[in-house]
């Protein structure tokens, strides 16, 4: 087990190393931020001056070096633009974006279970059909249309929900969360919506597929044969067995959440990490690009350590590599 | 650019009045006195000495005075100084305006005043430092409390204009303050119509009205700026009634939005000039080749007669009309109508192919030749079309052309490098000598010229004149100094000007703003139109 866990934390610094290698030298190949923030009056030696501070007049290497040396330090560097720490930046705004993304899986799970298992009981029936149809959409509709279409009927002609922004939020362990406050959750429905419709349309296919295979077991027919009423037969022995391979996918989907939530971010003007990541890209602003996505990379890294860790504890037949299990 | 679909029609209006009315009486007039405004780009910092950048600036003018500021239409005017003038060319005197007070009380003296000249010099990791409107001033003497003598090292006539930029903070609540200090609002005490009341950082800005204000009080109680960086979902914020205010009315969305009975919009003219620079110093440019694709001998940039051509060939007023969908005006000039400097005798090239044709033919090429020529597609009103349209019309006189556009992060610095042969750039500035000194000036790394002089054009006659007009203290002297460099200029097609941008700002029924050459949204020259 420690071993396991050792050697999973190898490779993740592998892969934070490689990652910060290849933002750092793709966002340097972009262009130079200087080019477009010191001012036109400004001379070579103002602008050598500026260059110098920011660390911008070292060959690209020494400013890796330089970097990662400080990342080792748990420092990523501090934001041109905003003069503040790139870490903490991100971290300020990560509250808006986790509470986006649980929201979205919520609203993905807590409806998308219910309606697959109601398709897959009655495949043949309207609501079923319906249902499957309507997945279809979900999956093939571009996220920032739907934002765009939710906006437009929601905000601006019937005028009950507010356009974008997160407004007010209430603070609790140190953090600002919009869920809390009366008016905050109002702000949150559309976007959580949006950014919820293309895991909802995984979810009710995923959970109706499972529920269509399972009725056909024979521990299915045998529970029924056995005469046990239906409500039990589908809560306990089709829906046990398929919430195996719908929470491993949910658990997965988080991190693509929280990840791609960019597009629904920026339709709502939602404050996340995504928005503050396109703002970055395009004003060169590496730092927090790079500082970015080297904390997206842990988060998934983490995620999939807990996965491969709960299914271990799930299942008795899994043994975690390194183990004594040849 | 996001497109977005129809018009809004509120039914409810009345029916959410009532409800508002029967909610809380008392709410009603704090609601009436509030203005929201929707920002196309965010403020990075409010620190105002941090980072010479527009969002920052717009936000600082709020809560900071400058000694002298622009009016709408970019004039200076007396700011925190009530006069000034030159005591010598190289010695200017500013007076203080008597009885002005901070938000927290303290009397602003000179002391503030050589304080937040000092201050830019001392920040560390700026990007974009504001140093280039103070080290011009090499001593700064505080005469008494209300007289400040700044002495520069040669005679240096845009002074005056330099200290629109340089906010004045109080020394007080300053000292020893970092950009955290003004991101909390702790050293962010100014003595502008407003003072700090919440900033979340990437989202939004409140600020309330200073009653010790020393100017015309601003109409509103308080101020909520949203920071709506996308198109959609700032028109949407609008349409939605969630701001009452937005700057940067996407061009895509104006002719919607001109029949929705909700929504006014406001333009002005402002001062950025769109122009051409072309390779004049190369004698094989390298996105110019023959029709065959082989290079030719020499550059023809470099021949005036080619330049005239090919600016004859531009439709200007078709430019403006179709592709810039009215949001922008033929340009003659390398800065706006109205800016300091601003040759009003030079024409718009009026539009012929033929005698383009003509030109192309005596100059050696009557067949034309290859060229591709390179814009933004991601700064100015439509750019990525106007690129296009203008390919269009060179083509048309026999200059085969390839369009090849790019965001602005990736060009700006392949422009610089002088990698193009010919390219699009838009400029603003509050004087001509100033625009003429960074575009087309003879390059000087050591002294600042030229430093986005793209096609180092290079005229020993219009460096002289616009050294002479940087130098002039008597302003009539500096300005026929500074249009006599650009008729000069222009005479040699050094740049190929475009046009003028408009900008648009959209308002919900009920407000109205007056736009700024500057493009900025300013919250107390917004007023209210019940």
């Amino acid at each position: 087990m420690t071993l396991f866990l050792l050697r999973r934390l190898l490779q993740t610094a592998q892969v934070l190393f490689v990652m910060s290698l290849l933002v750092f030298v793709g966002v340097y190949a972009i262009g130079n931020p200087l080019d477009m923030l010191v001012d036109p009056q400004a001379t070579a030696a103002d602008t050598a001056r500026v260059a110098a501070a920011l660390g911008l007049d070292q060959p690209l290497w020494v400013q890796y070096w330089r970097f990662l040396g400080n990342a080792l330090q748990g420092d990523l560097g501090t934001s041109f633009l905003h003069g503040t720490p790139a870490l903490q930046l991100i971290v300020q705004r990560l509250p808006a974006t986790l509470e986006l993304a649980v929201s979205a899986l919520l609203i993905a799970v807590l409806l998308g279970i219910p309606l697959g298992l109601w398709a897959g009981l009655r495949p043949d029936s309207f609501g079923g059909r319906t249902i499957m149809a309507g997945s279809i959409l979900g999956f093939s509709l571009p996220t920032f249309w739907v934002g765009l279409m939710l906006i437009m009927v929601f905000s601006v002609h019937l005028g009950w929900l507010p356009s974008g922004g997160r407004g007010p939020t209430r603070e609790f362990l140190g953090l600002e969360w919009s869920l809390l406050a009366p008016d905050g959750w109002r702000h949150l429905l559309l976007p959580a919506l949006n950014l919820a419709l293309f895991k909802l349309a995984l979810m009710i296919r995923l959970t109706q597929s499972g529920t269509r295979e399972a009725l056909l077991q024979d521990y299915v027919r045998f529970a029924r044969a056995k005469g046990l009423p239906p409500r039990r037969v589908v809560g306990v022995h089709v829906l046990k067995n398929i919430m195996i391979p719908v929470v491993t996918v949910a658990g997965l989907e988080f991190g693509t959440l929280i990840a791609f939530s960019v597009v629904t971010e920026s339709i709502f003007a939602w404050p996340g990490i995504g928005k503050l990541l396109l703002d970055s890209i395009g004003q060169l602003d590496r730092p927090v690009v790079v500082a970015y996505l080297l904390l997206i990379v842990f988060i998934y890294t983490l995620i999939s350590l807990v996965a491969d860790l709960i299914y271990a504890a799930l299942d008795p037949r899994v043994r975690l590599a390194g183990g004594q299990a040849a | 650019m996001p497109q977005h679909a129809s018009p809004s029609r509120r039914p409810s209006l009345l029916a959410r009045l009532l409800f508002g009315a029967a909610m809380a009486g008392a709410l009603l007039p704090a609601w009436a006195a509030d203005l929201r405004i929707g920002l196309s780009s965010d403020v990075t910092s409010l620190d105002p000495h941090f980072v010479n950048i527009a969002p920052n600036i717009a936000f600082s003018d709020h809560v900071f005075d400058t000694l002298v500021k622009s009016d709408a239409s970019g004039k200076l005017v007396p700011g925190l100084a009530e006069s000034w003038r030159a005591l010598s060319p190289t010695t200017w005197e500013f007076k203080l305006r008597q009885g002005v007070v901070f938000s927290d009380g303290t009397p602003l003296t000179a002391e503030d005043v050589v304080f937040s000249l000092d201050r830019p010099a001392t920040i560390k990791n700026s990007p974009g430092p504001f140093t280039s409107y103070t080290k011009q001033i090499v001593r700064k003497e505080a005469i008494d409390a209300h007289t400040v003598h700044l002495h520069t090292a040669s005679a240096y006539g845009p002074l005056p204009l330099d200290l629109i930029s340089i906010y004045v903070v109080s020394k007080k609540a300053a000292e020893n303050a970092g950009t955290e200090d003004f991101n909390s609002g702790k050293a962010l005490i100014g003595t502008g119509p407003f003072k700090f009341a919440a900033f979340r950082k990437g989202e939004s800005i409140e600020i309330t009205r200073n009653e010790r204000y020393w100017g015309a009080k601003p109409e509103w109680d308080k101020v909520v700026f949203r920071i709506l960086a996308s198109d959609a979902p700032r028109l949407s914020a609008l349409l939605a009634g969630d701001v009452d205010v937005i700057e940067n009315v996407p061009a895509a969305d104006l002719a919607r939005l001109k029949t929705n009975p909700q929504v006014t919009l406001a333009q002005h003219t402002t001062w950025r000039t769109l122009f051409w620079q072309l390779d004049q110093f190369r004698d094989q440019s390298p996105f110019v080749t023959g029709k065959d694709g082989k290079p030719l001998d020499k550059n023809p940039l470099k021949d005036l007669r080619v330049r005239q051509a090919i600016s004859k060939a531009i439709n200007r007023q078709a430019l403006v009309e179709r592709t810039l969908e009215g949001l922008a005006e033929p340009a003659s000039n390398i800065n706006a109508p109205g800016i300091f400097g601003y040759n009003a005798q030079i024409p718009v090239e009026a539009y012929d192919p033929e005698g383009a044709k003509k030109l192309l033919a005596e100059a050696g090429y009557p067949d034309g030749f290859s060229l591709t020529i390179h814009g933004t597609n991601n700064r100015y009103i439509n750019d990525d079309q106007v690129v296009q349209t203008v390919a269009q019309f060179l083509n048309r006189i026999g200059i085969r052309t390839r369009v090849d556009t790019q965001p602005v992060a990736t060009y700006f610095g392949k422009a610089r490098a002088h990698e193009y042969s010919f390219a699009l750039l838009g400029w603003g500035s509050l004087a001509t000598d100033f625009t003429l000194r960074s575009i087309v000036g003879t390059i000087d790394p050591d002294t600042g010229w030229g430093s986005w002089n793209w096609g180092k054009y290079s005229n020993p006659k219009v460096d002289e004149l616009v050294a002479g007009a940087l130098a002039a203290v008597e302003p009539a002297e500096r300005e026929r100094l500074a249009r006599e460099a650009a008729s000069v200029a222009l005479g040699d097609l050094a740049v190929i000007p475009s046009h003028h941008q408009l900008a648009t700002w959209g308002l919900r029924k009920g407000f109205a703003y007056d736009g700024r050459i500057d493009e900025f949204t300013f919250a107390h020259e917004i007023r209210s139109a019940r």
